[in-house]
């Protein structure tokens, strides 16, 4: 057991804490969020360089070490995003569908793609969830018809992150039995995008499929067999969000309590009110329990033990969601008519940390998906 | 960043089970899992069996006959002791008064009374608390005044825990009553046996005798028995309540709490069904082993950070003793709901060990009847050592700032 981390990650920690406080400034960030992007392509450069784009791949395609990098490393890579509330779309990219084509994808697919998403050249998102589906894995009704050689499809998915700004769809459809994954290409003939900005800045979109071709090389994986995959990426996307959010956790307390020391009512600093001082305690203690379970979800995820992983991961969403609410919503209250308004950073980390709790599974989902495996154990 | 064992500490953990197996006495570990009541000598006996090993006291420094363990082989023993079923070690002798004669006691003091708490021959309660002191410490009256060499104490400490059974009694004392309240505070030993000191049992909501009054009437003590400076007892006994935070998350007892309820869940029904399969109530289960699984991790954090720097503990350990306290509520708690009715029945016997139910109550489960006692008693855990809300007064002053 070693809570340590290495020169390398303290390093890495340190160069993406330097670039939010200086290149990516809230001011910055609220004139992104209004862009025709709505993000940074040249921070996206930038992360490139930093050689966080690589982050989980292996070596051979631009990672940084044999078997790619651990989940800790991103764990990392998230806290600082999530401190500097970054709009890039790096758990759509990097870490759902660049996790997808590195665990499923053939050899071919990995050299032809890993490498441009490294390079910062080649963004994706994940369409797989459906209306209706709400956060059920296995809810897919799009359809995927052999069609000559390759594949035919049909369906709609909903709320695609990243989806305006990817060049390549992930699409999940069902052929026959089992849930497949196919790589679309985005302006591909039959898919339709519409897009529109999320309640945090960010961007996505609701997409259709009528009648896509794509050949058989589109195919990701085995047919049939995709949704143990499926699974797996999520538990790294949850593990990511958990990171992210105590990364703005630890951010939002920050500005609370210097907001606590500074701003002054019946004459003296609101943080010598015993009322917010046991609420400033509590969401201090709120965000190191979370910091402790997006550790345990960094750790386990990497896990061989598919049933330990998930559990683990739920649990960890479950907590640092519930942390998160706390957190955001005290630190509104505690900001009284400032926690209201869009120009300060408070609102904004509050609306992200409540956006990742209904992303990929809320509270609820994942509190009974852990609850449900104690039936197992 | 690493959460899995070292080989190095899984073959640490399995020293400790086998020496668990072979030494932890049967007829002590029933009761301690069965929620029994236990008595002075399995307390004493198992400190006894403990240094026989020589982990009488394991975060001693090795110099006093600790063991050099670090914070994860602690974590791992006292998980282990927990899980077996093996008493608490008191903190009173152990980890309260015994940091502070290291410390800040003189050589004869080190050698005439560590030795004995090691070895369990002496028994230690702590006396702080007064009638009118309690989270104001500082407040404290008792008197002890110097006469010769000996001081004379005239006053009162209250809630002592198992003070009944004691051989000695650590006190902060008033020497003076200049200055602020902290300057005029002494710390001093006091052989219970002394003339004049009467012991009155105070009755807890369970029924329990577990605390008591201890009054003190011309006591003679000799100055020996002083702690350090006269006056500076504050200060060393800021020092105890800072130390020694390795258990007081209470995760090992906690998690064999944990177990025990979902045992319990599985065995109560619920429309016929195992109450565990409840999605209601397996969904509380759930929450509170999501507390204490992040309540593992803070807690190792906490005591790596400080075994790394070497530094005391900091007000991290309010963080502990918050959630800590929290958690073990929670435990009591579902495990008392969870028999339904039958967490009713208030039966007078039920804690002694062998206690196997009443002829006329067949269904009656074994590990029923002391389920809501303890809920009861463990009201007292967010209340001792600091209240929690003492405790985040300390995490937004001495953390934060404020
Ligand atoms: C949407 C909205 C509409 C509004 N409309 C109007 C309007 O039409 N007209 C108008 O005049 N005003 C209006 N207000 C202002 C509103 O009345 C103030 O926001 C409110 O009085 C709080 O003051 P503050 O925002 O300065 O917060 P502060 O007083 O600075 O309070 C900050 C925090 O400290 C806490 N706090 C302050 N003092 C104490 C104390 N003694 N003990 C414990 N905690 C304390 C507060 O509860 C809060 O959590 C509006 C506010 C909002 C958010
Ligand atoms: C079972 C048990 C065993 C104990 N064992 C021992 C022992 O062995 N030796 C010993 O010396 N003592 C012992 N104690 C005493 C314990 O340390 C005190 O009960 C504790 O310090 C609280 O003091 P009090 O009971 O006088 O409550 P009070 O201090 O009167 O507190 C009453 C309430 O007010 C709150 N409060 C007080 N001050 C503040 C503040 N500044 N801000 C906000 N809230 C505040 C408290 O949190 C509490 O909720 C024991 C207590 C119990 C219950």
């Amino acid at each position: 057991m070693d809570f340590n981390y290495t020169e390398e990650q303290l390093a890495l920690q340190d160069t993406l804490r330097r670039f939010i406080a200086k290149d990516y400034g809230f001011e910055h960030r609220r004139a992104l969020a209004k862009s025709a992007d709505g993000f940074d392509r040249s921070a996206w450069k930038t992360f490139a360089d930093f050689g966080i784009l690589a982050l989980p791949f292996p070596e051979d395609f631009g990672g940084i070490s044999e078997h790619g990098g651990n989940a800790v490393d991103t764990m990392l890579v998230m806290e600082m995003l999530g401190r500097g509330l970054a709009l890039e779309p790096y758990v759509s990219t990097v870490v759902l569908c660049g996790g997808l084509i590195r665990d499923a994808g053939s050899a071919a697919q990995k050299k032809a793609l890993l490498p441009a998403i490294a390079g910062g050249e080649l963004m994706l998102a994940l369409a797989h969830f459906e209306p209706g589906a709400r956060y059920e894995l296995d809810h897919v009704a799009t359809t995927a018809t052999a069609a000559g050689s390759g594949w035919r499809l049909d369906g709609a998915k909903a709320v695609v992150l990243g989806g305006p700004s990817a060049d390549k769809l992930i699409v999940s459809a069902r052929a026959g039995k089992g849930l497949s994954l196919f790589l679309v290409d985005a302006k591909a003939s039959g898919v339709t995008l519409r897009a529109y900005p999320t309640q945090d800045g960010a961007r996505a979109a609701d997409v259709k499929l009528a009648g896509v071709k794509v050949g058989a090389d589109a195919l990701l994986g085995t047919a049939g067999a995709a949704l143990p995959v499926i699974e797996r990426a999520l538990d790294y996307a949850n593990a990511a969000l958990c990171a992210e959010a105590v990364g703005i956790m630890s951010a939002l307390n920050e500005v609370t309590l210097e907001y606590l020391k500074t701003r002054k009512q019946f004459g003296v600093p609101i943080g010598k009110f015993q009322a917010l001082q046991h609420r400033m305690a509590d969401m201090v203690i709120a965000t190191e329990q979370a910091r402790s379970m997006a550790t345990l979800a960094a750790v386990r995820v990497d896990s061989r033990d598919a049933a330990e992983r998930s559990r683990s991961v739920a649990a960890a969403k479950a907590y640092v969601t519930q942390s998160a609410r706390l957190v955001g919503q005290q630190a509104v209250q505690l900001h009284g008519g400032m926690g209201v308004v869009d120009e300060l950073n408070v609102a904004h980390y509050f609306k992200r940390l409540t956006m990742i709790g209904l992303t990929f599974g809320d509270a609820d989902y994942h509190l009974g998906k852990f609850s449900d495996a104690l039936l197992v154990a | 960043m690493d959460l899995n064992f070292t080989a190095e500490e899984q073959l640490f953990r399995e020293e400790v089970r086998g020496f668990l197996r072979a030494k932890l006495p049967v007829a002590i570990s029933r009761k301690v899992l069965g929620g029994k009541r236990l008595e002075k000598g399995d307390f004493v006996r198992w400190q006894q069996l403990l240094n026989e090993r020589g982990w009488g006291a394991v975060a001693w420094p090795e110099a006093f006959g600790g063991t050099g363990w670090n914070a994860v082989q602690q974590h791992i023993f006292d998980e282990e002791c927990a899980d077996a079923g093996a008493p608490l070690q008191l903190p009173f002798g152990l980890k309260m008064v015994a940091p502070v004669i290291m410390a800040f006691g003189n050589p004869a003091q080190q050698q005439r009374f560590l030795p004995r708490i090691i070895d369990g021959s002496d028994w230690w309660c702590q006396g702080y608390s007064e009638p009118g002191a309690g989270s104001d410490l500082a407040s404290l009256t008792m008197r002890a005044v110097r006469e010769g060499d000996h001081y004379v104490v005239n006053g009162q400490k209250t809630w002592n825990t198992l003070g009944q059974y004691a051989d000695w009694i650590f006190c902060l004392v008033r020497t003076s009553t200049e200055g602020r309240p902290q300057t005029g505070i002494s710390f001093l030993l006091i052989d219970m046996k002394t003339p004049g000191i009467t012991v009155r049992p105070i009755i807890m909501l369970d029924g329990e005798h577990e605390i008591n009054e201890v009054w003190f009437e011309d006591v003679r003590v000799p100055v020996e028995n002083l702690i350090g400076e006269e006056n500076k007892g504050w200060t060393y006994a800021k020092f105890l309540l800072g130390h020694e935070r390795t258990g007081i998350a209470g995760v090992g007892r906690s998690k064999r709490e944990l177990k025990k309820l979902k045992d319990i869940a599985r065995k109560e029904t619920a429309n016929g069904r195992p109450l565990i399969e409840d999605q209601r109530f397996r969904d509380r289960i759930a929450q509170v082993e999501l507390e204490l699984m992040a309540l593992e991790i803070t807690n190792l954090r906490v005591i790596s950070a400080e075994g790394e720097k070497k530094r005391a503990p900091g007000p991290e350990a309010s963080i502990l003793k918050i959630k800590g306290s929290e958690i073990q509520q929670m435990l009591t708690e579902l495990q008392m709901q969870a028999l339904g009715h039958y967490a009713l029945p208030y039966l007078e016997n039920a804690l002694d060990a062998g206690w196997q139910g009443d002829a006329g109550m067949p269904d009656y489960a074994d590990y029923a009847a002391s389920l809501a006692g303890h809920y009861f008693n463990f009201r007292k855990t967010t209340i001792y050592g600091g209240s929690n809300e003492i405790q985040k007064n300390i995490i937004s002053q001495m953390i934060l700032g404020l």
